[in-house]
C-alpha cells in the first residue's frame, strides 16, 4: 500500500527522490479523508518553492485542502492530467496522480521524513482518534 | 474533518448501522451523523438516477394540539396553514418579531386540532421554546423529536422500492400530502415530501423500529441499487435543487422577502408574530436579495467567500459548491436587490483572486416531470 521507497510528511503527502529529482504526490490517506476530488490548482513550472511552503491546492465537494511541499527546489513538471480527471487522485495517489516533480536544492532533504512503517504507525494513530 | 467529540453528542437509533457500513461521520449541530458512505458524488448521482435512503432521524418534531391549534400555528408560522386540508403539508418559516426566520419547516396538518412541524434537528429546542413563549391560543405544544425516527427515500425509484413494503397505494399520495400506514408492518407517518428536488418519501415512526426499516428498505432498494446517502450529498442535493439551509440561506437576519421566499410568506392572514415588520420591510423595499450564481470555470466558490462587483464587496456566499448532477460549480448569495438580475456578471473571490461567475436562474436543477 505504502510504497517503501517514498518518505512520508505528518501532512500527508508522499515524496519519492530518484537523483536530484523528487516527485510529490498525496498519500492513500489523504484522499480517503477529502473525499471525492472536484479540482486541483497547481503552479506554474520554474516556480521556486520553499521547504514547508504550499505549493497549490486539493479541493474536494466539501472543503479545499492546501498541499505542502517538504522540500525546497524548482517545479519541473506538473501533472496536468489532473486538470481534467482530478477523480485521479482517489483512484491512483500514489502513481499516475502524482502532483509535481521538483528539482531539489538537496537530494538529502528527505532523510528526516517518515518512511513507509513510521508512516501507517502515524495514521493508525489519527484514525483511532478519528472513530472516537 | 471535524470530530470533535463533544459530550452532548446524540445519535439516532441508526448510528451504529452507519458505522458498520464504513460511514466517515461529522459533529453535525452535536448530532454524531454520517456525511458520507461510498462517496458524495455515488450518493449524489444515486438519488438522481435511481433512490438513496437517508436516516434524518436527528430532525425535530413539534406536536401542537387543541382547539386553538391553527391559531397557534396561524401566529408563529408565515405560511397560510388554515389553506391545509387533512393530509396536506407545506413549507414555511418559524419567525420572530422582527420577522425574521427563527427557523425553516414543514409543516403537516394530521387534523383540525392536530398539527405536525418538522424542524431543523439543530433548532429544535429553541423552536420548541419559541413556540411556547408564543403560545396564547388554547394548544399544547410538545417537543416530540426523542419519540420519532425518520428516514427519507429520495429519487425516481423510491415509490416502487417503497410500495414493496406497504400496503398503502403510493401513487394517490400527491406532492406535499400525506397518509398514516404501514411499511414493512410498522406504523408511519408517509409523506411525499423532500429535501432533494427528486420525488420520494419522508416516513416518521417510532425509533425502537429504525433497524428493521432501514434493513427492509436497503434490501428491498437493492435489485435498484439504491445507496445509503449522508449529509454531504443532501446538502449537494438541495443545493442543486435551489433549496434554503437554514444557518447559510436564512437566519435571525433574513426576511422572507430577501430569501426569495414570499411565496410562503401569507401577507393575508395578517396578523401574525413578524407581520408588522414584514409589511414595513414591503412597503421600504429589500437591501438585498438572495441570487444563485453559476462559475465561470472549474474553481469553485464556497460558502463564506466574497462576492465581488465592480471590485467592490457587496455579498457573501451562502452556500456554494460543485453540483455533482449539473457538473458544475454553483452557489447562493446575497447581492444588492439592483444588480441581482438574471444574467449578471460577478466576481467571486477565491483566496485573493476574483474568479468571475454569472447570477442564474434558480432552481439549478428541476426533475424531469
Amino acid at each position: 500500500m505504502y510504497p517503501a521507497d517514498y518518505r512520508y510528511t505528518k501532512q500527508h503527502e508522499w515524496i519519492q527522490v530518484q537523483g536530484d529529482l523528487g516527485t510529490i504526490g498525496i498519500t492513500d490517506y489523504a484522499q480517503q479523508e477529502l473525499g471525492d476530488v472536484v479540482y486541483v490548482e497547481l503552479p506554474k513550472t520554474g516556480v521556486k518553492i520553499t521547504a514547508g511552503s504550499s505549493f497549490g491546492s486539493i479541493e474536494s465537494v466539501k472543503a479545499v485542502s492546501e498541499i505542502f511541499t517538504p522540500v525546497a527546489g524548482e517545479i519541473a513538471e506538473i501533472n496536468s492530467a489532473l486538470i481534467d480527471t482530478p477523480e485521479k487522485i482517489n483512484q491512483d495517489p500514489h502513481k499516475s496522480a502524482w502532483l509535481i516533480k521538483i528539482k531539489l536544492d538537496d537530494p538529502n532533504a528527505v532523510s528526516n521524513l517518515m518512511d513507509a512503517a513510521a508512516y501507517q504507525s502515524y495514521i493508525a494513530e489519527a484514525a483511532k482518534e478519528h472513530s472516537a | 474533518m471535524n470530530t470533535s467529540a463533544t459530550l452532548e453528542v446524540r445519535k439516532t437509533a441508526l448510528n451504529s448501522i452507519h458505522r458498520r457500513l464504513g460511514a466517515r461521520m461529522v459533529n453535525f449541530g452535536g448530532w454524531d451523523m454520517p456525511l458520507e458512505y461510498s462517496g458524495i458524488i455515488a450518493e449524489h448521482e444515486a438519488v438522481r438516477t435511481r433512490a438513496g435512503l437517508f436516516d434524518v432521524s436527528h430532525m425535530g418534531e413539534l406536536e401542537i394540539r387543541g382547539p386553538g391549534a391553527l391559531q397557534l400555528v396561524q401566529w408563529v408560522t408565515c405560511n397560510n396553514a388554515a389553506k391545509l386540508a387533512v393530509g396536506h403539508a407545506h413549507y414555511s418559516g418559524l419567525m420572530t418579531p422582527r420577522g425574521t426566520f427563527v427557523d425553516d419547516l414543514l409543516v403537516h396538518k394530521i387534523s383540525d386540532v392536530h398539527y405536525l412541524l418538522c424542524v431543523n434537528a439543530s433548532n429544535q429546542d429553541a423552536d420548541f421554546e419559541h413556540v411556547v413563549a408564543s403560545n396564547r391560543s388554547d394548544a399544547s405544544a410538545e417537543n416530540a423529536g426523542p419519540r420519532y425516527a425518520q428516514l427519507a427515500i429520495q429519487g425516481p425509484r423510491a415509490k416502487e422500492i417503497l410500495q414493496q413494503l406497504s400496503p398503502v397505494p403510493l401513487d394517490p399520495i400527491r406532492y406535499y400530502h400525506f397518509t398514516f400506514g404501514k411499511v414493512s408492518g410498522v406504523e408511519c407517518l408517509i409523506a411525499r415530501t423532500g429535501y432533494t428536488g427528486e420525488d420520494g418519501f419522508e416516513i416518521y415512526f417510532a425509533p425502537e423500529h429504525s433497524e428493521k426499516l432501514w434493513n427492509d428498505l436497503m434490501q428491498a432498494g437493492q435489485p435498484f441499487q439504491m445507496l445509503p446517502c449522508g449529509l454531504g450529498a443532501r446538502n449537494t442535493l438541495r443545493l442543486e435543487a435551489g433549496m434554503c439551509l437554514y444557518g447559510h440561506e436564512i437566519d435571525v437576519t433574513t426576511t422572507p422577502w430577501e430569501a426569495g421566499l414570499a411565496w410562503i410568506c401569507k401577507m393575508e392572514k395578517a396578523p401574525f408574530l413578524g407581520s408588522d415588520a414584514l409589511a414595513q420591510q414591503k412597503l421600504k423595499g429589500i437591501s438585498r436579495k438572495l441570487v444563485g450564481f453559476e462559475m465561470s470555470d472549474k474553481r469553485i466558490g464556497r460558502d463564506g467567500y466574497p462576492v465581488l462587483m465592480g471590485g467592490l464587496e457587496v455579498g457573501r456566499v451562502t452556500s456554494g459548491g460543485p453540483a455533482p448532477f449539473l457538473k458544475k460549480n454553483i452557489g447562493m448569495a446575497y447581492v444588492p436587490p439592483e444588480s441581482s438580475a438574471v444574467g449578471t456578471n460577478i466576481d467571486i473571490g477565491i483566496r485573493g483572486q476574483a474568479v468571475p461567475a454569472r447570477i442564474v436562474a434558480t432552481p439549478f436543477y428541476k426533475r424531469p416531470q
